[in-house]
C-alpha cells in the first residue's frame, strides 16, 4: 500500500522531472502550486545556522544525502561547538553546517554562503558577517524575541532597523508554521516546535529541487519505534516544501544540474568513516586482526565508534583508561601479531610519545592516527588545524624517526589509512596517519573502489631461526634486518625456538641483546634513521597544466581541495600556476628537491605558522614563502588565490 | 598448606598449548648475566618462579613476561620465554593489548612499588577492575632501587631518603587495600625468602581465571635492606606473620595463640585465643564475593612495625574476564561468516553515475 509519504515522494519527484525540462515551465498543475520560474545554476553554497540544539547538523547531512543522491559533485563542513550544550540562543550555541554543491568537481566547501538559514538571532550574528551582500537569507522569525536579541546585544531588530537591506531576506516563522502544521499530532509545543528543522529541509529542498526520497527513508528508519514522531517529521518536511511552492516569497526555484563524473558507484562519505573503513581493509588486506585501543577525544571518537561496530571483521576495540593504555594495548596487540591502531588528537600524541618511542625501538608496526584539531593544550576541539606536524615529526625523546602519511581529502583517508598499514607491516615501524578536524567530518562523494583491486599486503611472520652458529646450529637474532628493507623479523610468541626478550633498552645490532656500546649506539641509531628514509613511497605529482609556471603551491593534509581551488581560479584569469601536494612527509618522495628546484618560488600555505615551510628550508635549502592561518577553519579558496597571485607578482 | 580453590570456572590457562617435554628450572634460564646486586631479594623471586613453571607444563613459547621500569623490571630479559621490557608504569597496558589479542598466551606482568603504583598506578587499578588476563608480580621493596634509593609510594611515613632528608611525609599504599578497592578478582601476598609459600601463591595466581596480583614483600639489600626482617627472622616471625589459608580459622603466633576475630565496630581485630575460645575465630573465606573481609584483613598490619602481617590469598573469586568476554562478542559477531568488506563500504545510499 503506498502510504502519504511514498505519494509525496512521487509528486516531488515528478516536479522535478517537470522542472527539469524546461526552465520557466510550471511543475503539476495541482491546485494551489503557483508557478516558478526556475533558474539554472552551476553551483550553490548553502550555510545552516541555528542553536546547537537546533539539529542543523542533521539538517545538513540530509540535505547533502539527497544532493548526492542527484549527483552533484559536492563537499561540506560542518562548524560545531565544543560544548555539547552551550546555552540555548547565545553565540557560543551555534552550530553551522556548511554545503558546497555544483555541477562541475569542487574541491572545498566553499567561501561564503549563497544562502544563510538562521534559526535565531545569535546564528544569524554569528554568520552574517560571512554573507555576502544580495545573498539569500532565510530567517526564522518567530525566536527574534526581545530576550533572545538582547542575548547576542542586538538593541533593536536587524529584521526591521534596516541592517539586512542588502541581502535578499526571507523572514518566515518557521516554528509557528511548522506547529501548525503538526496541529493534527498528538504532540506536546516542544515537541512540535523540534521539528522546525525538517520544515526549514523541506523548504530548502523545494528551493533548489532536491529529490525527497532518501530523506523520507532516513527518517522512516530513524524514527521507525516512534510512528508518531515520524509522522511528524514527514508532515513538517512536507509542508516546508508545499510552503515553498505556494509562498509568493520565493519567486523562483533553482536548479543545479549534476556533475559529470567518472563513472562509477558513488556514495558520500566523510573522513573518519572512509578512514575507519580503510583500517578494516587494511586488516583484510594483510591478514592480521585489527586492535584498536583508543581513549575518547574530539574529533577523532568517531573512529572508535565506528570501528567497534565491525567485529565480524575480527576487529577488537579497547576503549583504554587514557592515551598511554591505549596506544600501549595496541603496542602489545602488535607484538602479539596484529594490526595494532590507536586513534587521537593532539593532546593525545602527547601522552602517547613516550609509547610511540619504544615502538620504535621494539620495530613493531603500529598505526598512530591523529585527527588533529586547534592547539595547544585544550586548545579548539571541535576546529581543524595542522600544527602536529612537527609533533609527529619529532615529538619524542632521543633520535626516533616515523613516517608520516597525511590523506588530502575525506575520501583519501581510505587509501591513506592502508598506505599507512603498508609502510607499518613491511618496515615494522610505527606510522602516524595526519588527518585533521575539516577532513574528519567534511564529506565529499567517494567513487566506491573495487576492494579486489586494493594491494595485496600480506604479512608473513617469522617462524624458522635466521641465524647461523659457528657449529652450524641455528638460532633467533630478533634485530637481523632484511637487508633490503632493514626491517627486523617479526617472531610473534607462540613460535617455537624463536623465544626471545626485547625491550626499550638500546640493542645490540642483530642479536638484540643488551647493549650500552657506543659504536653499537651510533650504528642504531643510523640504521633506524636509514630504515625510515629509504622508505618506498611514490613520486611527487605536479598539476601544471600550462608547463610554463614560475611559482609552485606546496601542501599537506587537507589543504588540498582549498589550494586546488585557489590554483585554478588563477589560472581562470589567464596567469599559470603549479600545484603540488605532499602525502608522505617522512621520508618525502624521492623527486621532492628537484621539484621544488624547478620553480623560482614556492609557496607553502598551511594551517600553522610554517611547519612544513621549515621543513623544507631545512632540508633543502629552499627559500620557501609560507602562508599561514591558523583560525580554525579551512582556508577559503578566493584568500588564497589573492596570495597566489601576489606571488606570482612578486616574481 | 593450601589447596587451589576450584570455582568452577573456565581455567585461565585451558586455551594455552601444552609441552610433552619435561621441563626443568633450567630451560627457563637464558645466558643473559643477571645483574641485581649480589643479595637482592629478586634473585629468590627469578629462582622460585623459573623452578615453578615447568609444573605448568606450558609451551614455554606461550610464555609472556612484561615488565616496566625498575630493578626487577629486569626480569625478563633472565627467562627464556618470550619477553618485553618495557617503559615505565605501561606493562600493565601493554599486556593487555597482548592478552586481549592472544588467548593461547600466558601473559606475567612484572613490576615494582614505583612502577605500578607511582608512574603506573591507572593501568594497574583498571587492568585489576577489568579482570583481564594477567598475573602481577608486584615486587614490592618499599624503595625506588634503580634510581639509587628514593622514597617510594610504599615507605612508610617518615622514610628518610635522599629525596626526603627530613623524613617522607606522605602516606603509603597498602598494594592490598588498593587492590581490593579496584576489586581484583585475585589478591595475595607473598614474600622472596619463602619459596614453598612464593610458589604455592604463584601456582594459584597462575589458574586464576583473569587478573591476579601478588604482592610480593623484596629485600632491596642496598637501599632499604632488613625492611622485612620483622617477617623474616625466625625469632619474630611467628609472632607477626599471619598465614592466610582458605577454609580455616585465622590463627597465628609461635604457640598458636592469637587469632582475628570480628569486633564489635565491625572491622577485625587481634586477640588472645584464650580469651575468646577457638571457635570465635574468623574462617578465611578467600571467594567471599564482597570484598569487605579481605579489605579488613589487609588493613590488619602496622604499616612501619609490620606487626600482624597477613600473607596468603586474601581474595579469589569467579568473574568472567575481560578478554573470554571480547572474544565472545567476536565470535557472536562473527558466527554468520566474516564480513563482506564491499558490502560495508558502500553502505545503503549509493548512486550510479554512468
Ligand atoms: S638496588 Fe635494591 S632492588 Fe635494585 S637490584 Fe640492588 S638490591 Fe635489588
Amino acid at each position: 500500500m503506498r502510504d502519504a509519504a511514498t505519494r509525496f515522494v512521487e509528486r516531488t519527484t515528478g516536479a522535478l522531472q517537470g522542472a527539469s525540462e524546461g526552465a520557466g515551465r510550471s511543475g503539476d498543475d495541482e491546485a494551489g502550486v503557483v508557478s516558478k520560474q526556475v533558474v539554472q545554476l552551476d553551483r550553490v553554497i548553502i550555510r545552516f545556522a541555528g542553536d546547537s540544539g537546533d539539529g542543523m547538523q542533521l539538517t545538513g547531512d540530509r540535505f547533502t544525502s539527497s544532493t548526492a543522491a542527484f549527483g552533484n559533485d559536492l563537499s561540506t563542513l560542518p562548524d560545531f561547538p565544543a560544548e555539547i550544550r552551550a546555552p540555548a540562543g547565545t553565540l557560543p550555541g551555534v552550530s553551522a553546517f556548511q554545503l558546497h554543491f555544483a555541477d562541475h568537481d569542487i574541491m572545498t566547501p566553499g567561501d561564503a554562503p549563497n544562502v544563510l538559514v538562521a534559526m535565531n538571532p545569535a546564528a544569524l550574528k554569528a554568520n552574517l558577517k560571512d554573507l555576502p551582500r544580495g545573498a539569500d537569507l532565510i530567517v526564522n522569525t518567530d525566536e527574534f524575541t526581545k530576550r533572545n536579541m538582547s542575548k547576542v546585544g542586538y538593541e533593536t531588530s536587524p529584521l526591521e532597523d534596516g541592517s539586512l537591506e542588502s541581502y535578499a531576506v526571507h523572514p518566515i516563522p518557521l516554528t509557528s508554521l511548522t506547529v501548525e502544521a503538526l496541529k493534527e499530532f498528538d504532540l506536546g509545543k516542544k515537541e512540535a516546535e523540534r521539528a522546525k528543522n525538517m520544515f526549514a529541509l523541506g523548504l530548502l529542498s523545494w528551493l533548489y529541487h532536491r529529490p525527497t526520497e532518501s530523506t523520507v527513508e532516513f527518517l522512516k528508519s530513524k524514527f521507525a519505534k516512534k510512528p508518531e514522531i515520524l509522522a511528524a517529521n514527514l508532515a513538517a518536511f512536507e509542508a516546508g516544501w508545499a510552503f515553498g511552492e505556494t509562498t509568493e516569497d520565493f519567486s523562483v526555484q533553482y536548479e543545479v544540474k549534476p556533475a559529470t563524473m567518472t563513472a562509477g558507484t558513488y556514495r558520500n562519505i566523510t573522513g573518519n568513516l572512509a578512514l575507519s573503513y580503510g583500517l578494516v581493509a587494511a586488516g583484510r588486506q594483510t591478514g592480521l586482526p585489527v586492535f584498536l585501543g583508543s581513549y575518547p577525544i574530539t574529533p577523532a571518537s568517531d573512529i572508535l565508534h565506528e570501528l567497534s561496530k565491525h567485529k565480524k571483521f575480527g576487529v577488537t576495540t579497547f576503549q583504554a583508561e587514557d592515551e598511554i593504555a591505549g596506544v600501549g594495548a595496541a603496542l602489545g596487540a602488535a607484538y602479539g601479531g596484529a594490526l595494532g591502531v590507536t586513534t587521537t588528537s593532539g593532546p593525545g600524541i602527547a601522552l602517547k610519545s613516550e609509547t610511540i618511542g619504544l615502538a620504535v625501538a621494539l620495530e613493531l608496526p603500529l598505526l598512530v592516527i591523529d585527527v588533529q584539531r586547534g592547539g595547544p593544550s585544550t586548545g579548539l576541539p571541535t576546529k581543524t588545524e595542522q600544527a602536529d606536524l612537527l609533533q609527529a615529526m619529532f615529538g619524542r625523546n632521543g633520535e626516533a624517526p616515523i613516517p608520516i602519511v597525511a590523506p588530502s581529502s575525506p575520501a583519501d583517508c581510505f587509501h591513506a589509512a592502508i598506505e599507512a598499514a603498508r609502510i607499518a607491516t613491511v618496515y615494522r615501524t610505527p606510522v602516524m596517519l595526519l588527518s585533521d578536524g575539516y577532513l574528519a567530518n567534511g564529506a565529499e562523494p567517494w567513487r566506491i573502489p573495487d576492494v579486489d583491486a586494493l594491494p595485496d599486503l600480506t604479512v608473513r611472520y617469522t617462524t624458522e631461526p635466521n641465524h647461523e652458529l659457528p657449529d652450524g646450529s641455528k638460532d633467533f637474532w630478533p634485530y637481523l634486518r632484511d637487508p633490503k628493507t632493514l626491517a627486523r623479523p617479526w617472531a610473534v610468541p607462540g613460535t617455537p625456538g624463536l623465544e626471545h626478550r626485547i625491550g626499550g633498552i638500546e640493542k645490540a645490532d642483530g642479536t638484540g641483546a643488551i647493549s650500552y656500546d657506543p659504536a653499537n649506539h651510533d650504528k642504531m641509531v643510523r640504521l633506524r634513521q636509514a630504515k625510515v628514509d629509504g622508505i618506498e613511497v611514490p613520486d611527487l605529482e605536479v598539476d601544471d597544466p600550462s608547463g610554463e609556471a614560475r611559482v609552485l603551491v606546496l601542501g599537506w593534509g587537507s589543504t588540498y581541495g582549498p589550494i586546488g581551488a585557489g590554483c585554478r581560479r588563477v589560472r581562470r584569469e589567464g596567469l599559470t600556476v603549479a600545484q603540488a601536494h605532499l602525502r608522505h612527509l617522512n621520508p618525502f618522495p624521492a623527486n621532492l628537491e628537484a621539484v621544488l628546484r624547478r620553480y623560482d618560488k614556492v609557496l607553502i600555505p598551511e594551517m600553522n605558522l610554517g611547519q612544513l615551510a621549515l621543513l623544507i628550508r631545512g632540508r633543502f635549502l629552499v627559500d620557501a614563502v609560507g602562508y599561514n592561518q591558523v583560525r580554525g577553519l579551512p582556508f577559503k579558496a578566493e584568500e588564497l588565490a589573492g596570495v597566489i597571485k601576489d606571488v606570482i607578482t612578486s616574481v | 598448606m593450601s589447596e587451589t580453590v576450584d570455582l568452577g570456572m573456565p581455567e585461565a590457562l585451558s586455551q594455552v598449548p601444552r609441552t610433552e617435554v619435561k621441563q626443568s628450572a633450567k630451560d627457563f634460564k637464558t645466558d643473559q648475566e643477571v645483574r641485581w646486586c649480589p643479595g637482592c631479594g629478586d634473585y629468590a623471586i627469578l629462582a622460585g618462579v623459573q623452578s615453578f613453571l615447568p609444573e605448568l607444563g606450558l609451551a614455554r613459547e606461550n610464555i609472556v613476561f612484561i615488565s616496566g621500569i625498575g630493578c626487577s623490571s629486569r626480569f625478563p630479559y633472565y627467562m627464556n620465554t618470550y619477553g618485553v621490557h618495557s617503559i615505565h608504569g605501561r606493562a600493565p597496558a601493554i599486556a593487555t593489548g597482548l592478552a586481549v589479542s592472544r588467548p593461547d598466551l600466558s601473559v606475567w606482568v612484572i613490576t615494582g612499588d614505583g612502577d605500578s603504583l607511582s608512574i603506573g598506578g591507572n593501568h594497574l587499578i583498571h587492568a585489576l577492575r577489568r579482570n583481564v588476563n594477567l598475573k602481577i608480580l608486584l615486587f614490592n621493596n618499599r624503595i625506588y632501587g634503580l634510581t639509587k634509593g628514593q622514597y617510594s609510594p610504599t615507605s612508610e611515613v617518615g622514610k628518610i631518603t635522599k629525596s626526603t632528608p627530613l623524613g617522607s611525609i606522605d602516606n603509603p599504599f597498602n598494594p592490598i587495600s588498593l587492590a581490593l578497592g579496584a576489586e581484583a578478582t585475585f589478591v595475595a601476598r607473598t614474600i622472596d625468602s619463602d619459596r614453598k609459600h612464593l610458589v604455592d601463591t604463584l601456582r594459584q595466581a597462575a589458574h586464576h581465571e583473569g587478573t591476579a596480583l601478588v604482592e610480593i614483600y623484596q629485600n632491596c639489600n642496598i637501599f632499604n635492606d632488613g625492611a622485612f626482617d620483622p617477617l623474616k627472622d625466625a625469632n619474630t616471625r611467628d609472632d607477626e606473620l599471619i598465614r592466610l589459608v582458605h577454609g580455616e580459622p585465622i590463627r597465628f603466633g609461635s604457640d598458636g595463640g592469637r587469632g582475628v576475630v570480628r569486633a564489635a565496630d565491625g572491622t577485625l581485630e587481634v586477640v588472645d585465643v584464650a580469651a575468646v575460645g577457638a571457635d570465635a575465630l574468623l574462617v578465611h573465606d578467600a571467594t567471599a564475593e564482597d570484598p569487605s573481609v579481605a579489605f579488613a584483613l589487609s588493613r590488619l598490619s602496622d604499616p612501619v612495625t609490620l606487626d600482624d602481617t597477613p600473607i596468603g590469598v586474601f581474595r579469589n573469586v569467579a568473574r568472567p574476564s575481560y578478554d573470554q568476554q571480547v572474544r565472545a562478542q567476536l565470535d557472536t559477531a562473527a558466527k554468520d561468516g566474516p564480513g563482506d568488506l564491499a558490502a560495508l563500504i558502500a553502505g545503503s545510499d549509493t548512486w550510479q553515475v554512468a
